[in-house]
């Protein structure tokens, strides 16, 4: 995050200023943040359901259905300016959810729209989003790297 | 209903470590979803993501620490198949769906909604 590159007045300046920052209310927001998480895995656990119930979906392969269900709901609910109030409400409830993954992809595409289809939806649509995707298939490549070398050896 | 009421509790105390993450370490939305992927691939190469799905169904599969679950699961399958080079054909095997949707949705939004703010 580059917070070494800070001089020393810098340094001293944000010491200074800590005291009258004000502190983040830890509990209200981390029970915000369980409400809504939960209730969005609430209904997640509903759409399994309905998949399961009626698409003859196994309780394994009904995951990527009810994820790309809620992708579709989260993304109508930020084009119509929604999400980013609930987001504004529960904090880390509507960021960690894949509910936040659709929200990340759609306003960075709404936010460049004025720049013209290609140059500004399509080149910005992974803009908050591609870290989740370099990360997750490094790390998965690394580590199925691993765990394949193990089950070779043993 | 046992089964919402614990996808609920699991899923909403993942998103309160999120918080946490947030609150006290000074964490970006985007470290903290970049860093529960890489954990969620990281207790899936231990074979634990798959327990805590079986228990928390919606719970654990909601959350964006699935996707890495995922992207780990349908690297692995592939690799029994096709050896080192199944694990790059495989890796977005699972997730496909979910890319693709957002891919798709995120575009069709974009194009018919008009920026808010």
């Amino acid at each position: 995050m580059g917070k070494n590159e800070f001089s020393p007045e810098q340094q001293a300046y944000k010491e200074k200023i800590k005291p009258l920052q004000p502190t983040p209310p830890y509990f209200v927001n981390c029970l915000k943040a369980f409400l809504i998480g939960g209730l969005i895995c609430a209904i997640g656990q509903g759409i399994t359901n309905f998949y399961i119930t009626f698409f003859n979906f196994t309780e394994k392969t009904a995951g990527n259905p009810t994820v790309a269900t809620l992708i579709l709901v989260a993304s109508l609910l930020t084009g119509i300016g929604v999400y980013d109030k609930l987001g504004q409400f529960a904090g880390a409830g509507s960021i960690v959810p894949v509910t936040g993954f659709a929200n990340a992809v759609t306003s960075a595409a709404l936010e460049h729209k004025s720049e013209g289809l290609v140059l500004g939806v399509a080149t910005n649509l992974f803009k908050l989003a591609g870290a989740v995707i370099v990360f997750g298939a490094v790390a998965a490549y690394i580590i199925g790297m691993i765990r394949y070398l193990f089950q070779m050896v043993l | 209903m046992v089964e919402y009421f614990i996808a609920f509790v699991v899923g909403g105390l993942i998103c309160v470590v999120g918080q946490l993450l947030m609150d006290i370490f000074k964490l970006t939305p985007a470290h903290v979803t970049s860093s529960f992927v890489v954990a969620g691939a990281a207790l899936d190469g231990f074979g634990l993501y798959d327990k805590l799905i079986q228990f928390a169904g919606a719970g654990a599969t909601v959350p964006i620490t699935s996707f890495g679950h995922s992207l780990l699961h349908g690297a692995m399958a592939e690799a029994d198949e096709h050896g080192f080079i199944g694990i790059a054909m495989g890796i977005f095997q699972l997730t496909s769906a979910g890319i693709s949707s957002a891919i798709l949705f995120g575009f069709i939004v974009a194009v018919l909604f008009k920026p808010k703010g």
